[in-house]
This record gives C-alpha cells, sequence and structure tokens, in this order.
C-alpha cells in the first residue's frame, strides 16, 4: 500500500466535483459552544415560566435576579402574562401543528403568541419541517399580497445612475428600495436621487438611505427618505452592548424615528451573534427568538431577517437554511412585518442559492428579498446582490414557472430605457435647480443605457461632498425637491415627491407591513391583512396580475416560432399511389405528410431539398437507388420509415420527419423497432444525411455496416423542445388518414 | 364625525379631514399649488401628535400593543426638538450615562408632557444598574 498508489487512487469525478463553485464554501460541524449550531442547540433552555404575584420570577432558565437586559425588556414589555398560562400549557407539537393547520386562524396563533417565551418559540419552530414552515410561513404573513424591496447603489455614488436605476425599480414593482454610501457625506444627494428616481418610475415607492442614525433622522426630518431598516438588534447582551446599543435605546430610536414620520424596521438574524463571539453556547435560531422577541416588545412594526449579512455562517451548519427560514416563520407569528433576506451573497453556488431562496420566494413575504440588487452586483455596495440585475429574466421565469408573485415585474426594454432616461433627467433638473454640481447629458445617456458604474463619466467628487455638505446646511428638503421638479417641468413627479411627503403627515404607513400603491393609498396589515386560510383563500396569482407575470419579453408567441409559412416556389412534386419496388438495390426514402411542403426546414435549418439531395447522394455512393414516397397517414417517423421499407425493393428505407429526424428501417422489422435511429436533429448536417444514405445502401446491399457516428447534445431538448412541438403539430396537421402512400419527385431535377 | 380606529384607517384616503399639519394646514392642502404659493414649510411637513396618537388607537384596534405604545411615546416625541432627541438616545446607550444623569433626562422628557417616555427612560436606567450599564459615576 505505497501512498502513491493512494493518489493514483484519486477519483477524476471528487476532483472535477471539488473545482465547483459550492466548494468555495466552507462547510462545518456543529460546535454549540460557539453558537455554530443553527437549532435545537444542546444548551438551549427547556421553556419555562413561572409567575408570581403579577410578576415573573423565572424565564427560560433562569431567575429573574440573573435576567439579562433581553430578558428584563421582554418581561418588560413583550410577554402578555394574560394570555402566558394558556400559551405555555400548549404542547410544542400542539402548537407547531396548529402553525400548519390552515383551520387555527393567524389571530389566534397571533394571540398565543404574545404568551410564549423565546425558548418556546424556538422550540415549536424547530419541530417544523421546511414545507410545514413554508405553509405557516404563507399563512403567517402579515400583509395579504406579497412584495419585494431593491437596493439601488452605485461604486461611483453617481445621482444619474442611481436615479435610472431607482426608476427601473419602481417600475419592476418594488414597493421598497435602499441606498446607503460609500463616503458618509454624500447621504443627503443618494438619498435625492433615490427619492426622485423612485417617484419617476412609480408614485409611492418607499426609500431609505443607510447610514449612521443621526444621519438617517436628519434626512428623514426633511422629508428625503421614508423608512429606516438600520436598527439592529442582538439576541446576547454583549453582543447587544458591543453593537453600542441596549433594547431600551433602540425602541427609544424607533419611536423617535415615529415620531419624525418615519417607517421603522428592526434588524435581526441567525449567526450574528457567533460572528461576534458571544453566542453563549446557544443555538442560532433560539438567539433569534430572543432578538424577535425584543423587536416586537419594542414596538417595531416589522423585522428584517433571515440571517441577513451572516447567512454564509448560518449555511455552513446542517440545517442552516431551516433555520433561516424558520427565523423567518417566527417573525411573522409575532405580528411583525418581515423582509426575509436574501440580499447578502448566500453561496457561490447558483443552485444552493436558489434551492435557499424558495423558503421564501414560494410562500411570499412582506418583502422576499430585502435587498434586491436592481444593478449589477458590481455596483452593490451593501456587500449584497445576492440576486442582481442579471438574474432579473430568471427570477421572472421562475415566478412564471411556479405561478407565484415574488414581487417583481417584466418590463420591456423600450419601456426601462424611457422611464430610465426621464428619471435621469428629473435629477439633472433637480440638481441644477438646486444649485448642486450640474449632472451632464452625457452622464445621463450613460446612466440611461449602460451597464454599470465603470461606464460613468466621472464627477468632481469633492465637489459634490462639499454640494451635500451646503444642502444640508441650507435645510433643502422634500418640499424643495418637489417644487425643484415643478419648476422644470417633471410636474408628475413633483407632484409624487409631494405625496411622499402628504404621506408623512398622514403616517398610515407606520403600521405593521405598510406599503403605498401608485394613487397613494396605503396597504398594511390593517386594512389588507393576510387571511390565508387553505386553497382558495388569501393572495393567489391570478387574473390581471397573472397574465402580467407571465408576459416576460423574452416569451415568443408559439406561430412565430415556425418562421414563413406562406410559401415559395414547390420543390417537389406529389405524384401517383406508390406501389412495391422490383429493384433489390432500392432504397425508399420515405418522407412525412409536410416535409418540403408546409415545412421547408429542418429544425438545425437545412433545407429541405438539400436534405433529399444529400441522402440521395449519400444512397448513390452507397451503391443503391433512392426512390422518393411521401408518407401520408401517419406523422411519426418509425412508421414514416416502415412504410417506406415495405414499397421499397431492397426492404430497406430511410424515413424522414420534416424537423429532421432520421430513421433507417426494414420491412421485416417491427415499426418500432430499426436499423438506425437519428433523433440528434438539431446537430446534423448535410454530411449527417449523406452519411445516413450511405449507410441504407450498405443495409440494402447486404454489407456489413457500421453505425453512422453520432454526436449528443443532452441540452438540445430544453432548448428546442417547443420548436419540436409546433413542427410536429404543423406535420400532424398535413396528415391524410387512411391515404396511401404517394411517389415523390423533385421539381426541375433531372431524372437520374 | 368622530374618529374609528377599526374603520378609519388609512387616515390619508378615508379621513383627511382629521389630519392635519403641526402649523393646522389640513392634509387637503399639502398641495403642489399651495407649495408654489410659499403656503408650506418644510417643518410642517410631519405628523402631529393628535395623528401619531390616531395611529396608536388603529395599532391598538389591530391588537398590537406594543406597537400602539411605540406610536404613543412617538406623539409625546413629536414635540420634542430633535437635538434632544439624539441627546436622549446617546445617554441610553451602553455606559454612556448615570442614573443620575439619565433621571436628568427623564425629567427633561418630563418638561415637554412625554411622561410614558420618561418612565420609560427610568426603567432602562433600573435595569442598567442591575446589568452594569450605566457610566461610572
Amino acid at each position: 500500500m505505497p501512498s502513491e498508489g493512494c493518489s493514483r487512487m484519486a477519483s477524476r469525478r471528487f476532483s472535477s466535483r471539488a473545482t465547483r463553485d459550492l466548494h468555495l464554501e466552507q462547510l462545518v460541524s456543529p460546535l454549540p459552544e460557539l453558537g455554530l449550531v443553527a437549532a435545537n442547540g444542546p444548551n438551549d433552555p427547556e421553556p419555562e415560566l413561572v409567575v408570581a404575584a403579577g410578576g415573573v420570577i423565572r424565564m427560560d432558565g433562569r431567575d429573574a435576579a440573573d435576567f439579562d437586559v433581553i430578558d428584563r425588556f421582554v418581561v418588560a414589555h413583550g410577554l402578555d402574562l394574560e394570555v402566558a398560562a394558556e400559551a405555555m400549557a400548549h404542547d410544542d407539537l400542539a402548537l407547531a401543528r396548529m402553525l400548519v393547520d390552515v383551520n387555527v386562524p393567524r389571530a389566534e396563533l397571533v394571540r398565543l403568541s404574545r404568551g410564549l417565551t423565546p425558548a418556546k418559540l424556538a422550540r415549536v419552530m424547530g419541530l417544523l419541517d421546511p414545507v410545514e414552515l413554508m405553509l405557516a410561513l404563507k399563512k403567517l404573513r402579515a400583509r395579504r399580497a406579497p412584495g419585494n424591496q431593491a437596493h439601488v447603489t452605485n461604486l461611483k455614488e453617481s445621482p444619474a445612475l442611481l436615479s435610472a436605476d431607482a426608476a427601473e425599480a419602481a417600475r419592476r414593482g418594488f414597493a421598497e428600495m435602499e441606498t446607503t454610501v460609500g463616503v458618509a457625506r454624500y447621504a443627503p444627494l443618494n438619498a435625492i436621487a433615490l427619492l426622485v428616481g423612485s417617484q419617476a418610475g412609480r408614485p409611492g415607492v418607499m426609500t431609505q438611505c443607510a447610514v449612521e442614525e443621526r444621519r438617517n433622522l436628519e434626512l428623514a426630518i426633511r422629508g428625503l427618505v421614508t423608512y429606516a431598516e438600520t436598527l439592529s438588534v442582538y439576541g446576547t447582551e454583549p453582543v447587544f452592548v458591543d453593537g453600542d446599543d441596549t433594547p431600551w435605546s433602540k425602541a427609544f430610536l424607533g419611536a423617535a424615528y415615529a415620531s419624525r414620520g418615519v417607517k421603522v424596521r428592526f434588524t435581526s438574524g441567525t449567526g450574528s451573534e457567533a460572528l461576534m463571539g458571544y453566542a453563549q453556547g446557544l443555538s442560532m435560531l433560539y438567539l433569534e427568538a430572543r432578538c424577535l422577541a425584543v423587536v416586537r416588545a419594542a414596538g417595531s412594526q416589522g423585522v428584517q431577517n433571515g440571517s441577513i449579512s451572516c447567512v454564509a455562517l448560518v449555511l455552513s451548519v446542517p440545517g442552516g437554511t431551516r433555520a433561516i427560514l424558520g427565523e423567518n416563520v417566527l417573525a411573522a407569528w409575532l405580528d411583525l412585518e418581515v423582509a426575509s433576506g436574501n440580499d447578502a451573497i448566500a453561496s457561490h453556488s447558483e443552485i444552493r442559492k436558489t434551492a435557499k431562496l424558495m423558503g421564501q420566494f414560494l410562500p411570499g413575504t412582506d418583502f422576499v428579498t430585502s435587498g434586491y440588487s436592481v444593478m449589477p452586483r458590481h455596483d452593490n455596495t451593501f456587500g449584497g446582490g445576492n440576486f442582481d440585475a442579471d438574474d432579473l429574466d430568471e427570477w421572472l421565469t421562475i415566478q412564471r414557472d411556479w405561478q407565484v408573485d415574488a414581487g417583481i415585474e417584466p418590463v420591456s426594454e423600450d419601456e426601462l430605457l424611457l422611464v430610465r432616461e426621464r428619471a435621469a433627467r428629473a435629477v439633472q433638473a433637480v440638481f441644477a435647480e438646486l444649485g448642486l454640481p450640474p449632472i451632464s447629458d452625457d452622464e445621463v445617456a450613460v446612466a440611461t443605457s449602460g451597464y454599470d458604474a465603470r461606464e460613468m463619466p466621472d464627477r468632481d467628487r469633492a465637489a459634490d461632498v462639499e454640494a451635500a455638505d451646503d444642502l444640508l446646511a441650507r435645510g433643502v428638503s422634500g418640499l424643495d425637491v418637489a417644487l425643484a421638479l415643478d419648476r422644470s417641468g417633471f410636474g408628475d413627479v413633483a407632484e409624487a415627491v409631494l405625496g411622499m411627503q402628504r404621506q408623512r403627515v398622514a403616517a398610515d404607513y407606520l403600521q405593521t407591513s405598510a406599503v403605498i400603491d401608485a394613487d397613494g393609498v396605503v396597504h398594511s396589515a390593517v386594512n389588507d391583512p393576510n387571511e390565508y386560510a387553505g386553497p382558495g383563500t388569501g393572495y393567489r396569482l391570478e387574473g390581471e396580475r397573472w397574465e402580467l407575470l407571465q408576459a416576460l419579453p423574452h416569451v415568443a408567441v408559439p406561430a412565430d416560432l415556425l418562421g414563413e409559412s406562406a410559401l415559395a416556389d414547390p420543390i417537389v412534386s406529389d405524384g401517383e399511389i406508390a406501389g412495391r419496388g422490383e429493384d433489390a438495390a432500392e432504397v425508399v426514402v420515405a418522407v412525412g405528410p409536410a416535409f418540403a411542403d408546409s415545412i421547408r426546414r429542418t429544425i438545425a435549418d437545412l433545407d429541405h431539398r438539400d436534405v433529399l439531395d444529400a441522402v440521395c447522394d449519400g444512397v448513390r455512393e452507397g451503391g443503391g437507388e433512392p426512390r422518393l414516397v411521401r408518407v401520408r397517414r401517419v406523422a411519426d417517423v418509425a412508421f414514416i420509415a416502415h412504410d417506406g421499407a415495405r414499397l421499397s425493393g431492397s426492404g430497406v428505407a430511410i424515413g424522414l420527419q420534416s424537423k429532421g429526424t432520421a430513421v433507417i428501417h426494414r420491412a421485416d422489422l417491427q415499426p418500432l423497432d430499426n436499423l438506425e435511429l437519428f433523433g440528434m436533429s438539431p446537430l446534423y448536417t448535410l454530411e449527417s444525411y449523406r452519411a445516413m444514405g450511405r449507410n441504407a445502401a450498405g443495409y440494402a446491399l447486404g454489407r456489413r455496416v457500421g453505425p453512422v457516428p453520432m454526436q449528443l447534445d443532452n441540452f438540445a431538448r430544453a432548448k428546442l423542445i417547443v420548436r419540436t412541438t409546433l413542427l410536429h403539430a404543423r406535420e400532424t396537421q398535413a396528415i391524410v388518414p387512411g391515404a396511401d402512400p404517394v411517389e415523390l419527385s423533385l421539381v426541375g431535377a433531372s431524372v437520374s | 364625525m368622530a374618529f374609528d380606529p377599526s374603520s378609519d384607517y388609512p387616515l390619508g384616503t378615508r379621513r383627511p379631514d382629521l389630519v392635519s399639519t403641526p402649523g393646522g394646514v389640513p392634509l387637503g392642502r399639502v398641495t403642489l399649488a399651495a407649495l408654489r404659493a410659499g403656503e408650506l414649510a418644510s417643518a410642517e411637513i410631519r405628523a402631529t401628535p393628535a395623528t401619531l396618537r390616531m395611529q396608536a388607537e388603529v395599532a391598538l384596534a389591530a391588537g398590537r400593543t406594543q406597537l400602539a405604545e411605540s406610536f404613543e411615546r412617538a406623539a409625546e416625541l413629536a414635540a420634542v426638538p430633535d437635538e434632544l432627541l439624539l441627546e436622549v438616545y446617546t445617554a441610553l446607550r451602553p455606559r454612556r450615562a448615570t442614573a443620575a444623569e439619565l433621571e436628568e433626562w427623564a425629567a427633561r422628557l418630563d418638561g415637554f408632557d412625554a411622561s410614558r417616555t420618561a418612565a420609560f427612560v427610568r426603567e432602562a436606567a433600573a435595569a442598567y444598574a442591575e446589568r452594569g450599564l450605566l457610566a461610572d459615576g
């Protein structure tokens, strides 16, 4: 057993797989001490709630005296003791079954959740398998219809490109969009570009600029942004404190935002505690249950969760994908709006990434991603871009495949070019009106039709940040933006920007799961709640919306695929009923009902006349004598060939379907048997058909014949099956039932 | 017509008559024409305490007690100046303020009739004392 023998034993298949993108990622076995366990951790506490004299004296394995800030906050604000005794008394499995029972209403489950401790919530979640989690999520989502959020950023912080991308995102149906800054001082400029672009694309879209809280609040107060989701919470006290906050400071900040008319969503997610070094030996899902209990207790209407930026860590441990779906379900159970992650890059593997996505995509969440990168991921400064501009057609196609609304709409290229240009023009006008450094026509042009920021002309960044500071000092607000738009001929965009200011006065969008439609009407869990109760209820993708989501720009109309059906000059002419040949060297070339008639080319785009010439030449080269016959009664290639063989003097025939599929047959064989079958018609050249002819002659003359060498393309079917179907349908339509075969001659060919 | 939290939401479209800016401009008059005429100021574009309290009632009617509580705090904070808001937030961060300082901030909030929020700050101070999250006095 020499060691070099071992290396010779290495499997080439293992080494091939090792080069796949998947293997760029590290998978690890669980290590609960470091919190590297997805759910049901060995150190997670037993669910427990002891109440005495109106107060909680023990919860989830801790006495009140040992409660950390999270326990204390949850006990003070998050637990409804009126429900707790009843809720905690439910068996874990009974609660788990209620979650997937369409006869138990969402409202009842939300009521019970108010009395459950984090350990109990995590325990119940741990009992659901992936499909059960999806059903629970579908049922528990707060708002009736699912939605989506976009990321809009670029590396150069180009305002024209931000505005154009925001407009595209808005037109594609995203209800919210988020930008951020590379350089903090850019914040007001980016916020303005997003505001203008979003409203130029579709009125009512909400925007945010993720920056430090003080700056964020300032932008909000000026009406340049409408929501914030930067309020992070964590599941252990040391991590919370390392994040420089407490549940009280975050809850205060949430109320402060609301007081300025800003929609607030907290952020949490599995894996953050392990990453930050203080998981305290507890499972990711249990710690997330603690986060979510804090989020609800703090009075946030919703949460961005689903591991977010730690997703790759959670996916490194067994059950990670399931745990992430579990945390989304938990949030929905706690009656929170859920922006369900899928923004940070989850995997290098397209397969794995998409498989993970399905957990949120299929049931639908309030925001299926908490940031779909509307631009190429190269420009995503969030470190996101799990799904990006280049993935859009896949996303749309998967929506169409499953008949599922995951919040993105197809839009034609022409329409998008118009929308993007108008948005870039609008922000150009606003910059001019507000005395900001000018946006050139060149910038507008590239922002409209370019790929990413690398193509954008460079701006004077120093001048931009100086202007941004000055803008804040001047107190420029959303009203000024509206006025600038109005003055420069963008009345409709001005109206939409002002509409967003009106929303801040009415504050309706502060309610749970709120989005705003193009008419300025707020749809939230209050006035548009999810009432799913099984098949036939709740949000279903049907009617106009389904029509819209299936009409992708790259969808073809079947008739167009067959090309010209108005026929050119005939290339063959049908003759008398064909009889049996006498010549022992004869090879019948039998074609299908539509061959060289209502169909003129094979699926490989070969002209039927050329194909016939090639086959006949091949037969002659092989020493045989070709005779052309049309089989009219049937379109199946085996029967075409077999009918031909029975007419052939040698008993051998080649059958040709119009799409190019061929069979060499012999009269004494069963119809579905054959000598050689050529099923890869998309790959054939004229030389292939010539070789088929030679072989057929060889069989006719009783020579030893080696099969024609053939290539294999297993993707041909996926690529061409629609055209195949349509071509075959046309062939079938040409069938004359019961009709005898007829002699066929080439038009204009000399008789050989 | 009196406000009914279970049927008057969204206020902006169902009961605009109940909503106005802090300066008393009715929601329906927040228009481009008014903007052009110079009748709208940036400071006017925000929810009033009364509107936030109505939103609290809407949340409560939908069974969302904590959300309602947050809106009640927001209603109180609507009158608190931006700078004070940020100072209180900073004081609530870990180990930023002593118990006495947090009590001072609570008292400042009381001065703005923000008694709920003041109580919230005092509750935080008590928890911080137990968990070592106060600044060293």
